[in-house]
């Protein structure tokens, strides 16, 4: 039996990280060299951790698949990070973000750490600031915000369409300056493939170089995985094409407990789908729907130009069925809304699954030029892929995949329940409930890489740890393990590369497991899994040469823990007999179509235990206790 | 439609490399160039042939990684990355051309796959604001303008993808050193270091066997940010004002910053 401790500090909850900063244990600046931390990642998290880590002192190698760390997924974040400032004087607060990110999650994250993210994601604005990120900034030289989903004051800071890169930019730039001050070394070209337990605690990892093909070892006082979220799990989604989930995974199968895996997030305004023969979406940030507004043609079969559509025969449909929020409603609402016209003929497009997203009105009310100073990169980026001009003609959007809200299950001090390991950034399932709000990653990842880890690692390392050396017999095991499983996979030796079995899985996750879900598909599912991993394991086609340089290889390898945790995510979907925020469970639905969810036996996260390749995975509960907030029915109307 | 590609093919940094002939048919206008080379990939792999290495990312012109240089043009002819290149662009039928950057500081790893580390340690040097994590000044207590933040905005926006170098006759890196200097050197936060940032990132642009710069042009001609030749003026600037102040004496090293 697990016991899961999340281990919050007493106290009220707006004091709660405050004691926990003052009595956590540390270590003195002579002592930091001789203490090392691996991280893997170096997205937002994973940078701003590593660069924070080295700053203090201690020695830290980090570790990315890419060749340089500025290239991780993060860079292609667009459209802005949120921070209660309140520079808007709309008496935004704490209090506020901490309500509305709780509430946007439908009511299944845990108060303790919203609200330590809350009251955190001011000082993100600021180091980012110090760090040269050049922010919008309004024409007296102060830091401009607009609004994103599910919130009803302008709190999200942003840097043109392009937030993630620039704040990307910013905590790469301070790894940088670690490594030429020598505390940091960074391996880019270096897939982790394993974590290694020595003694119940998390010692090293095996790594492979991309480059030469051969399997490293390297060993510290404790990893941080920051490897970011696993929603390629769906073939086609907005991720980046080498995100992947093998770093968590493969800690799953060593013991760390994945927490809500079934919890993921289907974007509303995507560039939908044109072909089979496509290998990724792109994302057209929430920020749009600012400005634009979102229908589609009352008619069914409309084959007039948008254009020549008169308003009376255009639905607005979040308009009008979310007149408070209208078309900032959040994320999980605004898909599922678009999903359903669709359903009922009314899409746009080739394939009949899209809807507009206009901006005929606000280019009207403030010009061109206006709408080009906020949105100009995204819509240059539209033109560029579907050949059409959204000054002229409203964009076509569809609902993708996304975020996974689901990760390593973590304590409060971002542990994993392996000792010594710990996850930020989306890696974790920490902080945004069954449904994330825009602008809400950047500033968990951040919050967590600069301002949390770096404290409960530092607590961590002041514990009482031997040395940690590769020749410890766990370093041969696991190695053996990573060899043997690489091996497996060329040995197939078949014909089909393995993107044509992660497409193949992907549409059975996004038709059974993505924006909506019911048991007898979740079952189905499961059931179509095990064939397509079946045969995956006897015609997938590798290259030869561990040795190498191999894509092929690096390919299939992420494919083969993809297989496994789609099923796992389906078990999970399939336990909570309840909807919530992205988990939309067809059976549990109130009369007009909202998520019913079912406080009573279901205000909880649910962490599963690996147990073997062929056996069930074991899930464990931990309760969620609301003291500070009340549990409501969350509406958006 | 179909095409022939002409593709370099190399086993690894030591190896020569060779071009190899490879048909593709029946490929959608609407695929993306790189769709199209996951397409030959899969042939190859049904006729268990070494599939070609290539490296993408994003596939939406942000991340850098992609890396291609299409009938003579690094990233392709349109002036976007080689990600967002489409088979609508080309002429059914055509041959395409397809190798890697070329140049003596991004050695070769496998066929169009290339080590542009070199761009990492000229950040190093010094494209960076010398800051640590912790309590910072309200953002609002130093104003900057909106007309100075797009200037450092425009220059921010560099990807990294080393396709300037790849165009530059000298292979020089001026573009892209140039544009984090303008970066950092405008804004207010950039001043403390401005001295010794353009001074120490153009020395270790040497260092790693970057070219000097003789006005070609051709690197903003192919940087798919439109990163405008100014920065590299502005770098000249920055280098000769940096050289004429006086260096700072060397400080001890610290462990701890
Ligand atoms: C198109 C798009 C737009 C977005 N826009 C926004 C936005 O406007 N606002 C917002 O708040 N959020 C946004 N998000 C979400 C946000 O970008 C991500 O959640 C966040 O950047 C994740 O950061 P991370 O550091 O956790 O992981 P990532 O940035 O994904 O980084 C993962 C790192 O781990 C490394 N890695 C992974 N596995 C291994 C391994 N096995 N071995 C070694 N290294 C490994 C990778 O190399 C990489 O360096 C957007 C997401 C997308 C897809
Ligand atoms: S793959 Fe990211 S820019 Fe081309």
């Amino acid at each position: 039996m697990i016991e899961l401790d999340a281990k919050i500090p007493d106290g009220p909850i707006d004091s709660k990280w405050r004691t926990w900063l003052d009595s956590h244990g540390l270590v003195g600046p002579r002592n930091r060299p001789s203490r090392s931390v691996i991280v893997i990642g170096t997205g937002l998290a994973g940078a701003s951790c590593a660069a924070s880590l080295g700053a203090q002192g201690f020695k830290v190698k980090s570790f990315c698949f890419q060749d340089t760390p500025r290239r991780a997924h993060s860079i292609a974040a667009q459209g802005g990070i949120n921070a209660a400032k309140d520079y808007a004087n709309e008496g935004d607060s704490i209090q506020r973000l901490f309500y509305d990110t709780i509430k946007g999650g439908d009511f299944r994250s845990r108060e303790a750490n919203v609200w330590r993210l809350a009251e955190l994601s001011a000082n993100i604005i600021d180091q980012a600031v110090a760090q040269g990120v050049p922010f919008n900034r309004e024409y007296g030289g102060s830091l401009a915000t607009r609004s994103f989903g599910g919130v009803l004051v302008q709190r999200t800071f942003y840097a043109r369409g392009q937030t993630g890169q620039q704040l990307l930019l910013g905590a790469y730039s301070a790894l940088e300056r670690q490594v030429k001050v020598g505390n940091v070394e960074v391996f880019s070209r270096h897939e982790m493939l394993d974590v290694v337990m020595v003694d119940g605690q998390a010692r090293g990892v095996i790594i492979r170089n991309l480059e030469t093909g051969a399997i490293e070892r390297f060993a510290a006082d404790a990893v941080v995985l920051a490897s970011g979220g696993y929603t390629n799990v769906y073939y086609l989604s907005t991720n980046a094409m080498g995100s992947n989930v093998t770093a968590t995974w493969r800690a799953h199968k060593r013991g760390a407990l994945f927490a809500n895996p079934c919890y993921t997030q289907i974007h509303p305004t995507c560039i939908p789908q044109s072909g089979d023969y496509q290998s990724k979406l792109t994302l057209m940030s929430e920020s749009l729907r600012n400005d634009g507004r979102v229908w589609v043609p009352r008619k069914p079969n409309e084959d007039r130009p948008p254009s020549e559509i008169p308003d009376a025969e255009r639905f607005y449909f979040l308009e009008e069925r979310y007149p408070s929020f209208g078309n900032l409603a959040p994320r999980d609402i605004a898909s599922r809304a678009a999903k359903h016209v669709c359903d009922d003929g009314l899409g746009v497009g080739g394939t009949g699954r899209g809807v507009y997203l206009d901006f005929r009105d606000a280019i009207a009310e403030q010009g061109r030029d206006a709408i080009a100073g906020k949105y100009g990169n995204l819509f240059d980026m539209y033109e560029r892929i579907t050949g059409d001009h959204p000054y002229e003609t409203p964009m076509m959007i569809y609902p993708a995949p996304h975020y996974a809200m689901g990760g390593l299950w973590v304590d409060y001090e971002l542990q994993t329940t392996l000792e010594g390991l710990f996850a930020i950034g989306e890696a974790n399932f920490s902080d945004h409930g069954a449904n994330r709000l825009g602008a809400s990653a950047l500033m968990q990842a951040l919050a967590d890489g600069y301002f949390i880890a770096p404290h409960t690692v530092t607590n961590y390392l002041a514990g009482d740890l031997e040395p940690a050396s590769t020749e410890d017999s766990a370093f041969d095991r696991i190695q053996d393990d990573v060899e043997e499983h690489l091996q497996r996979l060329i040995d197939v030796d078949g014909t089909t590369v393995a993107q044509e079995f992660h497409r193949e899985m992907g549409l059975v996750m996004l038709d059974k497991c993505g924006m909506s879900r019911d048991a007898d598909g979740l079952r189905e599912a499961i059931a179509e899994l095990r064939r397509i991993r079946a045969d995956f394991w006897s015609d997938v086609r590798v290259d030869p040469g561990v040795a190498e340089l191999n894509q092929s290889l690096e390919y299939a390898n992420r494919v083969s823990d993809f297989l496994e945790l789609g099923e796992l995510m389906c078990f999970d979907a399939l336990r909570r007999e309840e909807s919530c925020g992205g988990h939309f469970r067809e059976e549990h639905q109130t009369d007009d179509g909202e998520a019913l969810r079912d406080d009573d036996d279901f205000a909880k996260v649910t962490a599963w235990d690996y147990r073997g390749e062929e056996d069930e995975p074991v899930p464990y509960d931990e309760g969620l206790a609301f003291e500070n907030v009340q549990l409501a029915t969350r509406s958006y109307k | 439609m179909n095409f022939t590609l002409e593709i370099w093919r190399q086993f690894d940094r030591e190896a020569g490399g060779e071009f190899e002939t490879h048909k593709v048919t029946g490929i959608d206008p609407e695929s993306s160039f790189l769709e199209m080379l996951d397409l030959l990939n899969a042939k190859l792999g049904r006729e268990r042939k070494r599939q070609v290495a290539f490296e993408s990312d994003c596939r939406e012109g942000i991340c850098g990684t992609c890396s291609l240089v299409i009938d003579g043009y690094p990233q392709g002819p349109k002036q976007v990355t080689a990600c967002q290149i489409y088979m609508r662009d080309f002429v059914d039928g055509a041959t395409i051309k397809v190798e890697p950057f070329r140049n003596n500081s991004f050695p070769v790893v496998r066929d169009l796959v290339v080590d542009r580390s070199a761009l990492d340690r000229v950040i190093q040097a010094g494209g960076y604001i010398s800051t640590t994590t912790g309590p910072q000044p309200d953002p609002n207590s130093m104003p900057i303008s909106p007309a100075v933040q797009k200037e450092a905005f425009d220059a921010a926006i560099c990807i990294g993808c080393g396709a300037c170098v790849a165009a530059c006759p000298n292979g020089s890196a001026m573009l892209f050193t140039g544009a984090k200097v303008k970066h950092l050197n405008l804004l207010p936060q950039g001043q403390p270091e401005r001295e010794t940032r353009a001074v120490n990132m153009v020395e270790q642009m040497d260092a790693e066997g970057f070219g000097g710069c003789t006005n070609y042009g051709e690197c903003a001609r192919v940087c798919p940010q439109e990163i405008s030749l100014d920065v590299i003026g502005m770098l000249n600037r920055e280098y000769r004002r940096g050289q004429l102040a006086e260096k700072p004496a060397d400080r001890a090293p610290m462990t701890t910053q």
